[in-house]
């Protein structure tokens, strides 16, 4: 503690106390700023002390219910069919308590995937940069880039790409013509047929003529992604203000979170989604936490119910990943894998939980909370955790 | 009284019990389907018989000698004729037959393989995870082989029928293999005709053989079987069905070694797999299925009874048919009678089979279905019961109540009782209480005499009884002023939702609240009903005291500022005593303060006309501590500033004095106490009823009305919309309309008129909003916060503008129209539900329709929302409900799992720390700062301040008086 200037007399009080590190060196920065006597100090810390130990978690508090009821009571204040993303107005986000309720059960695949984009700096700046970042990203099919059409007599599929969009969408490559052959040689590959590219147009047919072939292959042709990422269907671009200036921000219709990762222009550090089995796959199940969090608490605001503690997410997030993976909150999840059988019992599927203890012997040490209050014993929690007792001798002083 | 000493459940073992022990412990075998006999008496070895236990009062048990009551009930038990599956197990059942061997029962899988799902098993157990997965991979695995690995049988195929049917699949040689033979010999596309000699030499099969077997005569062995469908292609089998009776599977499950079973997770100490396959039905007590005299004197049986007396009609008729030597498919029907019956029996719900149903038609509500679901045994009699010592009713204000009482009527004081432990020291009082009965309030209900003998008290007793009482005896009096009792509205979202009050006992015959305590109830007085318990031990009083009382419960902790606090018209109120800071006289001002504890005026502010005046803002300024210090914003818009304990500046409104969050409260509750805080806020709504009833205050339809040239502002506003709108559809339909990026041209065209139409509502308000006086009623009321806002005033007086469903313009209704006065296509903003007048003005036979499709999807987006959001509540309880902070900061779960290592990563308290503002819980500059400048005024406060003592937390309300000296307010 020498980078303090002070009294080795209150530097043994300040130490001697039960405050957290941080506080004890706010402490000393506010008694170093000030010109205080070590009575002074003393009260200072002491005071401080007592509102340290005031503000914190009473021991024994069900923290868990308190948390459960303070997310679950705004539930009934929130609506149930919104979309619509706060700031991009194009792009629809389930909102309210059907997210809310995706989020808690844990979906392999929420309802309206999403990601937000952030670009390194130099493409971040540059809305050319950034568009190219975009066209990687974008799921780019076949009528995005010029008119297909059939003809029936040749049995034939003729595509006319458009020498803009080619541009547009392949910046860094400087003939369209290479870009034809690149579409015509993806088609060849992807349907197996043989192609003929003149240009910016790709002819190709069935092997045998048949009506029902080229209408097939037309079906196909369409589904093929030739540039950017197949679940992604659409990207909007939007400059939004930062405290360094401007910058693009890429918002996605869609997510493949560990594969945008990687695309050049990408800022991974910045970049997320809206779906936390993603996050968990490609950052683990820290990040899948702060996912959860962030998500939940981005939720509750957007309703208005921003006044929600913090703290409460957090709770709810550490439950859902303390197995080191994302478990859902209900029958699937936490709840199905208690250990208590009379718990599991008395949440869903009664009888299915009872037969299968018996099958395989389980005893039920009658540890939690609903067990005790099925057999009528006081709960392990709050006052009925608390073993101490005033001997009837004793006087109290 | 039993002389047994108190016992708890220390743990509890499940298993599958063994026939064995259903029989010994049987109080008797039934085996007569009748109940009662002629004469009403039940009928020996009947399902009534009196071993069984007894519902009648008066009557012994037979078996354990107690009375109806106490009599638990006992078990019988029917012996089956036949065994019949359990359908619980079907599944297991299945499983148990596809992986063990058909001839030597052992589970077709090598020890090496055992081992290793043994240790799966283990592993699995171990972390707590789903046993189920292992087990079933075990079976898969053990399937896969044809041939048992221990004795060499093969293995057939096994298929479930369900509920309860096993075959067993074989291939066996199909009864037409001469046809099928042939018509392979004859010729086709891949072959020349293959005549009988050319098989025969193919085969190896004597060529005579070979002519018998054509003709049928003879029936081709397996090896001969396998070298004709090789030379042939074609199949000779087909399947045969073999039907396992349960006799059948019991037998092959009682030659399973217990070594085996443990691999597929049964604990062969507790569960053997033949007792899934029941011998003896166990017959449950009467007590658990109690018959119920209607008025006319007949009985009705319960629902189980009902079922047994099936099971045993069908048994005996098994037991005759099979001793008279009936026919094998007699004998087949009759078991599966009865294996639907014990199965409806114990399961009422399977799928495929039909119900058993009561005679009216009514699905009979059997074992599972007495378990299962909301209102079954697990949550609507073990999670939750049904209490003695409660009340219920209608609630009512009461603004003259405390924050922490409730009124209780008289008649709901006099039948809650709590104990009283009679001594030399209240003696007489016990005798008061006796004396009075039952009737007369402060009575008594009940006495217990000191060997434990309880006696009623009645009109006719009391006084004799009254002498009678002395030191050791209980009395039962009737809840009294002062008492503490537990309070609850439904839905008991929040812990808010269940506080302690104390007991003011009252006339008439609701509960009576103060208006203060609705928020945290979420409670309103058309029509609400709520719930009080009465404590019947001092623990619990001790505890809802200290933990539960109103005042303790002022502070949320879902955003840790205050829920408790003005509303409605006390913001009205004090927004009106202060915002204009107008004067009082000194009887005015002593009028608005007489409801409280102070009963000095100040200095007065200053004198009009020779007479003093008070300012509305000095008078507030006697409500607060004398050393508070606030500045923020009030929701008006002004600034507040209170210095010392004196209001200098600003509107007192719902963000100062407000519940959810105002600010004044709030700083009092957290800085002084919660008793500091409970007194303010008492003491506010009882100056903001005396304010508003000087100033009066009143809301009619003319306050909505604006001026013409305002109406026809309104007007011009939505008529400019409306051609705006029809440029906007004009340029579509000129293929103009330019779309949104990502978005079609029909959507965008839906939004920019969504957008024009939501504006031209809007401006109409703020028309409106202009020619509003600033003491408009409605104004006050949605400047101040206490009730509205500008967009109702907006409704009322511009335009309700547009209503949506699904968030988008009306679009349903007729082909392409939403009614059938408008053009098909017609995109226009009236064709669509935009509603251009107010409410006031009243709204058009269409705009009225339209109005109601919107106001109908609120109603049913609340209906669902409630539902999915109690779902939600259930399942976030039922997954939390276990987390507990522990002593060294840690959240841990019951069996100590380490959920966070400290709560919410600071371990600071939500109710300490509001999430709003981003200051920190301790401030140690601010301590500082008041530490060097001793701005302490007495030593008292100091010490407080330092957090030398601490504060009573159990006080009653009588003793404010006490409090107030002892904290030098």
């Amino acid at each position: 503690m020498t980078e303090y200037d002070l009294h080795t007399d209150i530097e043994v009080i300040v130490e001697d106390s039960e405050l957290p590190r941080r506080l004890k060196d706010e402490v000393y920065s506010t008694i170093e700023d000030r010109d205080v006597t070590v009575e002074e100090a003393d009260e200072i810390l002491q005071a401080t002390e007592s509102q340290y130990v005031d503000s914190r978690v009473d021991p024994l508090d069900p923290v868990g219910t308190v948390s459960a009821q303070s997310i679950g009571e705004p539930g009934t204040q929130m609506t149930m069919n919104t979309f619509h993303y706060a700031g991009v107005a194009e792009i629809d986000v389930t909102q309210g308590l059907p997210r809310l309720i995706e989020l808690v059960d844990a979906r392999k695949e929420p309802d309206t995937p999403m990601m937000t984009v952030h670009l390194e700096e130099e493409y971040a700046e540059d809305r050319e940069k950034a568009h190219e970042v975009v066209w990687n990203i974008e799921a780019t099919k076949i009528l995005q880039l010029g008119d297909v059409s059939t003809n029936v007599a040749d049995m034939v599929v003729q595509v006319a790409l458009n020498e803009d969009t080619l541009r547009e969408r392949w910046p860094t490559v400087e003939d369209p013509i290479a870009v034809a052959e690149e579409i015509s040689e993806t088609i060849e590959s992807e349907l197996g047929v043989e192609t003929a590219q003149r240009g910016l147009a790709i002819q190709f047919g069935p092997e045998e003529p048949s009506y029902r072939d080229l209408l097939q292959l037309v079906e196909e042709l369409r589904e093929i992604v030739f540039k950017g990422i197949e679940e992604i269907t659409r990207v909007v671009i939007r400059k939004e203000e930062t405290e360094k200036g401007e910058e693009f921000v890429l918002y996605t219709e869609g997510s493949d979170f560990g594969t945008v990762l990687d695309i050049e222009g990408v800022d991974a550090s910045r970049t997320t989604c809206n779906n936390i089995h993603e996050i968990y796959r490609n950052l683990g199940v820290e990040a899948a936490r702060e996912a959860i969090i962030e998500e939940t608490m981005n939720t509750l605001e957007e309703q208005g119910l921003d006044d929600v503690n913090i703290r409460h997410l957090m709770l709810v997030a550490d439950i859902m990943t303390n197995e080191g993976t994302i478990e859902s909150i209900g029958r699937h999840g936490i709840s199905g894998s208690k250990d208590s059988v009379l718990a599991r019992a008395a949440f869903e599927v009664t009888v299915s939980h009872l037969l299968d203890a018996a099958i395989h012997g389980e005893v039920d040490e009658l540890e939690g909370v609903t067990e005790n209050v099925i057999v009528g014993k006081p709960i392990k929690l709050g006052t009925g955790d608390v073993n101490l007792r005033m001997s009837a001798n004793e006087q109290a002083d | 009284m039993s002389t047994q000493s108190p016992k708890s459940i220390g743990q509890l073992s499940f298993g599958l019990m063994n026939p064995e022990e259903y029989r010994e412990m049987s109080a008797t075998k039934i085996i007569t389907a009748d109940t009662y006999d002629d004469d009403g008496f039940p009928i020996d070895m009947g399902l009534m018989d009196p071993r069984l236990g007894v519902i009648d009062p008066g009557l012994e048990c037979k078996t354990c000698g107690k009375h109806s009551g106490s009599c638990n009930g006992h078990f019988g038990h029917i012996e089956l004729a036949a065994p019949v599956i359990h359908v619980g197990f079907a599944k297991l059942i299945r499983r148990l037959l596809r992986g063990t061997c058909r001839e030597c029962s052992r589970l077709c899988l090598t020890e090496d393989q055992k081992e290793e799902f043994r240790g799966r098993l283990d592993r699995t157990r171990a972390l707590g995870q789903d046993l189920n997965d292992v087990t079933k991979a075990a079976i898969r695995q053990a399937r896969k082989k044809d041939r048992c690995p221990h004795c060499g049988e093969t293995q057939y195929d096994i298929q479930h029928e369900k509920p309860t049917t096993y075959y067993e699949v074989q291939q066996v040689l199909a009864s037409d293999y001469p046809g099928r033979i042939a018509a392979a010999m004859e010729p086709d596309e891949n072959s020349d005709r293959t005549s009988p000699t050319d098989l025969a030499d193919k085969t190896g099969i004597d060529p005579g053989r070979i002519q018998e077997i054509l003709s049928g005569d003879f029936r081709p062995r397996q090896d001969d079987r396998t070298a004709i469908e090789s030379v042939l292609d074609v199949d000779l089998t087909e399947e045969d069905m073999n039907k396992l009776m349960p006799s059948d599977i019991r037998d092959w499950f009682e030659d399973i070694p217990n070594e085996d079973i443990t691999v597929i997770g049964i604990d062969p100490d507790k569960s053997r797999p033949e007792w899934m396959v029941l011998t003896v039905l166990p017959v449950p007590p009467v007590t658990a299925r109690p018959s119920i005299t209607l008025d006319n004197g007949q009985r009705s049986e319960d629902d189980l009874t009902h079922k047994l007396v099936d099971i045993i009609r069908i048994n005996q008729r098994f037991m005759e048919n099979r001793e008279a030597g009936a026919p094998q498919l007699i004998i087949e029907d009759l078991w599966e009678l009865l294996q639907y019956h014990v199965t409806t029996f114990m399961d009422n719900e399977i799928s495929g089979t039909p119900p058993a149903r009561h005679r009216s038609g009514r699905p009979l509500k059997t074992l599972s279905q007495r378990l299962k679901g909301k209102e079954g045994r697990f949550r609507g009699s073990l999670s939750g019961k049904r209490v003695n010592f409660s009340a219920r009713t209608v609630i009512s204000p009461d603004p003259t109540l405390s924050l922490n009482e409730v009124g209780v009527p008289e008649r709901v004081a006099t039948e809650m009782t709590q104990t009283m432990n009679v001594n030399e020291r209240n003696l007489d009082e016990a005798r008061r209480y006796v004396s009075n009965g039952p009737a007369g309030h402060p009575g008594a209900n009940y006495v217990t005499r000191a060997d434990g003998r309880r006696l009623k008290v009645t009109e006719k007793n009391c006084e004799e009884l009254a002498e009678k009482v002395e030191p050791g005896w209980e009395v039962s009096r009737h809840l009294i002023d002062g008492d503490i009792i537990i309070f609850n509205r439904q839905p008991s979202l929040h812990r808010m939702s269940i506080m302690a009050h104390e007991v003011v006992v009252m006339p008439y015959k609701t509960f009576r609240l103060n208006t203060v305590v609705c928020p945290p109830y979420n409670a309103d007085f058309d029509g609400d009903e709520m719930n009080m318990h009465a404590l019947q031990n001092e623990e619990a009083r001790a505890e809802a005291r200290v933990l539960m009382r109103v005042q303790e419960q002022m502070l949320s902790p879902r955003f840790g500022e205050n829920i408790l606090g003005a509303i409605q018209d006390h913001v009205t109120a004090t927004y009106l005593l202060t915002n204009q800071n107008p004067r009082f006289n000194e009887t005015q001002s002593l009028d608005l303060l007489r409801a409280t504890r102070i009963d000095e005026l100040p200095e007065p502010d200053g004198r009009e006309d020779e007479e003093a005046y008070w300012t509305g803002r000095s008078l507030f300024s006697e409500l607060l501590p004398d050393d508070l210090a606030l500045e923020f914003t009030s929701s008006a818009g002004d600034t507040v500033v209170i210095e010392d304990g004196q209001l200098l500046e600003g509107t007192i409104d719902e963000d100062a004095v407000g519940a959810f969050g105002g600010e004044i409260v709030d700083t009092i509750a957290k800085m002084y106490s919660r008793t500091r805080a409970r007194i303010f806020i008492n003491e506010v709504s009882s100056v903001a009823v005396r304010t508003i009833m000087h100033f009066g205050f009143s809301i009619g339809i003319d306050d909505e009305s604006i001026p013409a040239e305002a109406d026809t502002q309104v007007d011009e506003a939505i008529e400019n919309a409306y051609e705006r709108v029809g440029e906007l559809i004009g340029a579509y339909e000129q293929g103009d309309l330019e779309s949104l990026p990502g978005r079609t041209v029909d959507e965008t065209l839906e939004m920019k008129i969504m957008q024009t139409l939501g504006q031209a509502r809007d401006s109409a308000g703020d028309i409106a909003e202009d020619h509003f006086a600033s003491d408009n009623p409605a104004v006050i009321m949605a400047e101040s916060g206490a009730r509205g806002s500008m967009l109702n005033l907006t409704q009322m007086a511009g335009c309700v503008g547009q209503q949506a469903v699904r968030g988008e313009r009306i679009n349903r209704g007729y082909e392409n129209r939403t009614l059938s006065h408008f053009k098909e296509h017609d995109l226009s903003a009236e064709a669509h539900g935009f509603v251009e007048h107010s409410y006031r003005e009243g709204l058009e036979p269409r705009e009225f329709f339209f109005h109601a499709m919107g106001g109908r999807e609120g109603l049913v987006d609340t209906a669902v929302r409630t539902s999915k959001s109690g779902y939600l509540q259930r399942r976030l309880i039922n997954a939390l409900s276990e987390l507990e902070a522990q002593y060294d900061g840690t959240v841990r779960d019951t069996s100590d799992t380490i959920v966070q290592f400290e709560f919410g990563e600071d371990g600071t308290s939500p109710v300490e720390v509001s999430s709003s503002d981003d200051e920190p819980a301790v401030d140690v500059e601010a301590i500082a700062d008041q530490v060097l400048e001793s701005e302490f005024e007495s030593d008292t406060e100091k010490s407080r301040f330092l957090g030398e003592g601490t504060e009573p937390t159990n006080l009653s309300e009588h003793a404010d008086e006490w409090w107030l000296a002892q904290s030098g307010d």
